[in-house]
């Protein structure tokens, strides 16, 4: 019975991140939670008894998908992107504003 | 309006497809399998060189799968590395000036270095190998990179070319190997089949985490004022 | 209806919302994301319908983890690509085409366009 229960609850959440990451008003925050549907996915290999793909998309689909993403979005938000513009500023300040976005 | 019944169409359109593929996943549930892959994988486990199945079907039983991957992977690199420009390696831009990542970094870079290894190892008799490992592998790389450390096999030049390469000449050499040796291509000899497994996951390590990595440094800043390799400024 | 037919079940529906999203959404960084919710979905279907049973089958475990690294891959290709088109261009999405199309003209008319 609580299998089901965990079962029904991470398909449950993963279904609502999915809804989530694609339809919620900021980019940033729609990779922010696609990287936690990754997590869950995680999860979900686990239940599904395939340690490798635990292990694989835990690594890739949280980790290194989150990171390329992450740094897509600040690029893209940046404005009018490659043409002689003054430096973007020190990566601490561009960080700072992204997580308060 | 327009807009809106449109939407409404798409949406119809997908709903009608998702109850289409859950009534034939419903539908193939139902009818029992022809072969027993599981219980045919076990009786020939011993030939494959390794203990653990999922590795023993990456590297053995379906290796041609494996070996067009890791092509892909590459033909994807080149692609990438093909299309950006890279800003300089040692551009003062890139020096992190958060402390913290700074400090970590000398803990958790030799650290990942070490889990790559242990997972690489690991995938004889359990989870992990090539794959797992070349990941982490690109993941301590991209950490190096956010912390601004240059790395200087990443530019342009032939130990980029070689890392990228590397992990698909080795494979298809062996592939070819055995062929010209008589038997099948991809067919390993049992008697040197876990060397070899082990040669070539740790090719394929080298690789991955090669091809992933410079995907991601090619993905910074496109500045049209720097020249790409080979075109005049 | 074991648990893995229930895991299978929801790769579908992950199927659909990312079909959605990727035909409907216009910011080419969302129909990636989306792209890559129908991948997760696939995989979902493949290792939960394999396994309906719980016995835990390798084969196509060994694909879905070549998947995974493939798609890592090309969702990183991808992003190169998206991020030279706006480097290009300055869009973030693809436009249609407007009916009249002056011959000559790379760029059709645009209107007041926002990155976002």
């Amino acid at each position: 019975m609580t299998e089901w229960l965990l079962d029904g609850l991470l398909v449950f959440a993963l279904l609502v991140t999915a809804v989530a990451t694609l339809w919620s008003r900021d980019l940033f925050r729609a990779v922010v939670i696609f990287i936690a549907f990754g997590l869950l996915m995680a999860l979900a290999w686990v239940r599904l008894r395939a340690p490798d793909l635990a292990l694989a998309e835990a690594a890739i689909g949280a980790g290194l998908t989150g990171v390329l993403l992450l740094d897509a979005v600040r690029h893209l938000k940046s404005g009018r992107s490659g043409r002689s513009g003054p430096r973007p500023e020190p990566e601490a300040e561009e960080s700072k504003g992204g997580v308060s976005g | 309006m327009r807009r809106s019944v449109g939407i409404r169409a798409v949406a119809g359109v997908c709903l009608a497809f998702v109850i289409a593929l859950g009534l034939a996943v419903l539908g193939i549930a139902e009818t029992p399998a022809h072969v027993d892959l599981p219980e045919l994988l076990l009786e020939s486990m011993g030939q494959s060189g390794v203990e653990h199945p999922v590795t023993a079907v990456l590297l053995n039983f379906r290796s041609y799968d494996t070996l067009l991957e890791i092509g892909v992977l590459v033909i994807a690199g080149i692609a990438g590395i093909s299309v950006s420009r890279t800003t300089s390696l040692e551009d003062p831009e890139l020096r992190t000036s958060d402390s913290l990542l700074y400090a970590l970094q000398r803990w958790f870079v030799p650290l990942m270095l070490v889990l790559a290894g242990y997972l690489l190892w690991a995938g004889a008799d359990r989870p992990g190998g090539a794959f797992q490992a070349g990941a982490v592998l690109a993941a301590t790389g991209v950490m190096m990179r956010l912390g601004g450390i240059p790395m200087d096999f990443l530019r342009p030049g032939i130990l980029l070319r070689l890392g990228l390469a590397l992990g698909f000449a080795v494979f298809l050499l062996i592939a070819l190997a055995s062929a010209i040796g008589g038997e099948a291509f991809l067919a390993y000899p049992p008697a040197v089949a876990k060397q070899l497994i082990i040669l070539i996951e740790t090719v394929l390590t080298l690789s991955i985490a090669m091809v992933l990595l410079a995907l991601f440094v090619s993905a910074p800043v496109n500045r049209a004022a720097e020249p790409g390799e080979g075109e005049s400024p | 209806m074991s648990a893995s037919l229930l895991y299978a079940l929801a790769g579908v529906a992950l199927c659909g919302i990312g079909l959605f999203g990727f035909i409907t959404l216009a910011h080419l960084l969302r129909k990636l994301l989306a792209f890559n919710l129908i991948g997760s979905g696939v995989f979902l279907v493949l290792v939960g319908l394999a396994q309906r049973h719980g016995e835990p089958d390798p084969v196509p475990q060994a694909l879905v983890l070549t998947g995974i690294v493939v798609a890592i891959a090309a969702t990183a290709l991808a992003v190169v690509l998206i991020r030279r088109y706006f480097h290009l261009s300055g869009h973030t999405t693809l436009r249609a085409e407007t009916p009249e199309r002056v011959p000559g003209r790379l760029k059709p008319q645009t209107r007041g366009d926002n990155p976002e």
